[in-house]
């Protein structure tokens, strides 16, 4: 199913389109694009939650208790 | 909603989905336009891809979101067009984006802002506030609203509105 639908401003009528060629290899670029930034969010999001168990390890490691550790957060 | 909005058209996807949605032949009639969008995806890909006159380059963009637990930016998306529901979202919802666009038959380049927000019955939902630029002098006369991957789910709807300024 690779179909779009215009809406013309100037009559209000909506037509089901067929994608051409162009527009596929575009769609097919985007969603390349797409799954690059979802992965580097991904890889960032768990960079920053290992940051952040580590950094809490070393502050249990300190002796500081669970409760003092969340107090700083 | 102020009395100087217009509705201009309106589209719903129908039950084969659809790729994306295209306004075309906007007329110059209008001060500013406005888009409000209720979409899903009928897969991943969880924002809207923006295009005006056919164009898919020259776009700029910087947001912050919240989704729950985190809040953030990014920069790296340069034709966001909002947040939308996939369907890792609660069945049958969908996310709203309102896209304005002020100045849009003006011949300096186009800015935009969008206020978006998915819905989901869970502890993870984005909202993002977007401020974008297309570079590019040209009267805006046809946007195209594309999901990041995949389609557009059935229900979806999208109405843009004029906005004149008395």
């Amino acid at each position: 199913m690779t179909h779009k639908l215009i809406v013309d401003c100037s009559t209000g009528v909506t037509t089901e389109v067929e994608l051409t060629a162009e527009e596929i290899a575009q769609r097919e670029a985007d969603a390349v694009a797409f799954a690059e930034i979802k992965a580097a969010e991904e890889a960032a999001a768990q960079a920053k939650a290992d940051a952040k168990a580590s950094a809490q390890a070393k502050l249990a490691a300190l002796g500081l208790t669970a409760d003092e550790i969340a107090a700083l957060n | 909603m102020a009395n100087t909005y217009e509705a201009i058209a309106t589209v719903t996807v129908g039950s084969g989905g659809a790729a994306d949605i295209q306004f075309t032949s906007i007329a110059a009639d209008w001060t500013d336009l406005c888009l409000k969008v209720s979409a899903r995806n009928t897969s991943s890909g969880d924002y809207i891809l923006l295009s005006f006159n056919g164009s898919s380059s020259s776009f700029t963009q910087r947001a912050i979101y919240g989704n729950g637990t985190t809040a953030a930016s990014f920069s790296d998306a340069p034709r966001y067009g909002g947040a939308i529901d996939t369907s890792s979202q609660t069945a049958s919802t969908f996310g709203n984006v309102e896209i304005y666009i002020p100045n849009y038959a003006g011949s300096s380049n186009k800015s935009h802002s969008i206020d978006s927000v998915m819905e989901n019955n869970g502890t993870t939902a984005y909202t993002n506030l977007n401020a974008g630029l297309w570079s590019n002098a040209a009267a805006i006369t046809s946007i195209t609203l594309a999901p990041s991957a995949n389609n557009f789910a059935q229900y979806s709807t999208a109405t843009l509105y004029g906005i004149k300024n008395s």
